[in-house]
């Protein structure tokens, strides 16, 4: 990690069990991260996984059954919710419904016990910065779910939090208003330089919206890297086939030198490929590796193309089109290829094809 | 265009409608029926032996909150009578309160329960109610009598010398009806209680919400529906209990069921317990007023 930047949350250690004996979940398993001030951070997840768990320890709403929690170093396992200096926008948004728009975005400054003419310029100041000025005096039952949401941003952005917590706060709105919304997202991130910690199961929403991105599986935190690391250099098996489609192939490591490696294909033919970080592998040993779609072209069979296939089905999506082969050795793989003006390469379904691998597009995976 | 099919609807939809006449007759019949039998008798003239004598007289109306002295007929305000009104009122109000003190921890502890074990709380809540009232009293008046549990108790302890006299005063009345009509604070209370979204409270907290505060500005206002219907439950019935007062404040703490009662029995003034039963409706039609105010309030807000 970069000294430079200053951790804003130390998770260290923590594990949540819920019940005991043969009933208990291990909601979380021993999970480190530790999330730096000023950052968009998201966790990524299928349902399930303990995300929403981890923002509850955060908040302080439940307890770690070990491990601890630091806010800018310090451990804030004693603090009742109400003293923590960190705000959740919860994920059906639980405002509050006998107060109005403007009511519900004073509460926790009102409860901080700000002077009245202070809450009242805060509340003014985030109507407009969620554009909701028109809406202040509406009951919160009668704006739309897009508007909801905005207010419970507002609301627990309104107390100038440290650290504010998102759980799957934009998963019941529509498409459009959803890509809207991880915009203004983004905006009031940078807008506040608030730490946020961000939710969500959807794979797109987190590359394009955080910083950096822990992928979570079964209360475990697999791997936490930039968008663009965890995309090109899934460490794990689970990680690739989260994120986006990809190609699972078996290969032998050969030479290894620092960071990466040269790989035998199943075709026999040799590659370049990455490690995952921090391990050192044996040469010789039988590894997986991945291949990404989009990291391909085909061309006709020759000494250039890495692997050859039999092309089985072409499948057109207007920007793109993806071409499922079948490998010698009966697994399936998919490359997907831009589509341009002057016309595509001709396969033919039926034919053998090669496969020729961009640099940087075999990623050895952590088995 | 009505069509024929339409037009036979339209009358098939008249004809039924015809048909709960019957209905609605005897409804209207039973709901007022009794009613203006008493308004008239409130308006006609004491039998000597019960009953009433068909003459118009204001008599009735007059001695609820007059008296007139046996001897030189001078007219009073009714100090008993009013004292009663008071008593009543008071102790109405009293159990309300703590029937409310109570029945909303009570409520909250059931609601906040995981959801497999609720019913079973809720049904040692209401066990009571499918006990005999007499009963259910005279089990308190065992609990709280000199020489009952709670006395013997404390006089084994020695924290008493002498059995202190509950039975037989406001008290007893009033932790009689408290007991007797618990059940009816802690069920709509309850029932707006289960319908709380308890992440509300979590959202309190993460505001900086201490628990007191939740409590006040979120909670309360939330199941403030359950907890006037709840009080009006409560209230209602208190204010024309009989047995309870009749039982536990032994003859000389009347309430108004009592002095109604009296009025009918012993003291063969039927048209004053008319008119004193009509008063009562009155009060108790005020404090539903109030009730449908306060909830047309709360249902604005949410
Ligand atoms: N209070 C609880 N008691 C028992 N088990 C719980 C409790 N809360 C969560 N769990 C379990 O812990 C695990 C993680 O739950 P969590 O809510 O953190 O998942 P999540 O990643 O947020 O999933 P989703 O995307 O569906 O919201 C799940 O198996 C869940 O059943
Ligand atoms: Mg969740």
């Amino acid at each position: 990690m970069d000294n430079d930047e200053k951790t804003a949350i130390d998770v260290d250690g923590v594990s949540k069990i819920f019940g005991s004996g043969p009933d208990a979940v291990h909601a979380l398993d021993d999970v480190s991260v530790a999330i730096r001030e000023n950052e968009f951070f998201t966790l990524l997840g299928p349902s399930g996984c303990g995300k929403t768990t981890l923002l509850r320890l955060i908040a302080g709403f439940d307890h770690p059954t070990a491990g601890h929690i630091r806010l800018h170093g310090e451990n804030i396992a004693h603090l009742p919710p109400y003293k923590r200096p960190v705000n959740t926008v919860f994920q059906n948004y639980a405002l509050f419904p006998h107060m109005t728009v403007a009511q519900n975005i004073g509460f926790g400054l009102e409860m901080l016990g700000k002077p009245k003419r202070e809450v009242a310029a805060s509340v003014d100041e985030m109507l407009s910065l969620v554009q909701m000025r028109d809406l202040a005096n509406r009951q919160t039952s009668q704006i739309s779910g897009g508007q909801q949401q905005r207010v419970a941003l507002a609301r627990a952005l309104a107390p100038h939090p440290k650290v504010l917590l998102l759980d799957e706060p934009l998963s019941a709105l529509d498409l459009k208003l959803r890509k809207e919304m991880q915009i203004e997202l983004k905006r009031l991130q940078s807008e506040t330089g608030i730490t946020f910690i961000f939710v969500t199961h959807d794979q797109e929403e987190a590359l394009t919206m955080s910083n950096r991105i822990a992928v979570m599986s079964a209360g475990k935190i697999l791997q936490i890297g930039t968008p663009r690391e965890v995309y090109d250099h899934p460490a794990e098996r689970f990680v690739a086939d989260f994120i986006g489609e990809t190609n699972f192939l078996t290969a032998t490591l050969q030479d290894v030198e620092g960071s990466t490696a040269t790989v035998t294909l199943p075709s026999g033919k040799p590659a370049r490929a990455s490690l995952p970080s921090g391990t050192h592998p044996d040469a010789g040993r039988q590894v997986s590796i991945v291949i990404r779609p989009e990291h391909v072209t085909l061309a006709l069979p020759s000494h250039e193309t890495s692997l050859t296939g039999r092309l089985e089905d072409i499948v057109y999506f207007g920007t793109d089109t993806h071409y499922r082969l079948r490998l010698a050795d009966d697994t399936l793989f998919i490359a997907r290829m831009q589509n341009r003006r002057d016309g595509e390469a001709a396969f033919d379904p039926g034919a053998e094809v090669g496969i020729v691998l961009a640099d940087g597009a075999v990623q050895v995976l952590r088995d | 265009m009505a069509t024929d099919a339409q037009t036979a609807i339209v009358g098939e939809i008249r004809r039924s409608r015809l048909l709960t006449l019957p209905a609605l007759i005897v409804l209207f019949l039973a709901a007022s029926g009794p009613l203006l039998v008493v308004l008239l008798y409130s308006f006609l003239t004491a039998g000597d032996y019960g009953g009433v004598k068909w003459a118009f007289s204001t008599e009735g109306w007059q001695s609820v909150f007059l008296e007139r002295d046996i001897f030189d007929d001078t007219v009073s305000v009714a100090d008993a009578h009013l004292s009663i009104f008071w008593r009543s009122l008071r102790l109405s109000l009293m159990t309300t309160l703590l029937s409310l003190a109570l029945g909303f921890p009570t409520a909250y502890f059931i609601a906040t329960q995981p959801e497999k074990t609720r019913n079973l709380w809720l049904f040692l809540i209401t066990i009571p109610f499918w006990t005999n009232l007499l009963i259910r009293t005279f089990a308190i008046m065992e609990v709280i009598r000199n020489r009952g549990i709670v006395n013997t108790a404390l006089m084994k302890l020695g924290a008493i010398a002498e059995p202190i006299q509950m039975l037989y005063t406001d008290f007893a009345i009033m932790l009689g009806m408290t007991y007797v009509y618990l059940p009816l604070m802690v069920l709509p209370i309850y029932a707006s209680m289960e319908k709380l979204d308890f992440r509300l409270v979590e959202a309190g907290y993460d505001l900086y919400a201490t628990r007191w505060r939740v409590l006040r500005r979120i909670i309360l206002p939330i199941v403030k529906p359950g907890i006037i219907a709840g009080s009006i439950l409560v209230f209602v019935p208190s204010l024309g209990a009989y047995v309870t007062p009749r039982v536990l404040g032994g003859g000389k703490n009347l309430m108004l069921g009592n002095l109604i009662e009296l009025q009918f029995g012993q003291g063969r003034n039927w048209p004053l317990g008319s008119a004193l039963a009509i008063t009562l409706l009155v009060i108790v039609m005020i404090a539903l007023l109030f009730y449908v105010r306060a909830a047309q309030k709360g249902g604005e807000h949410g």
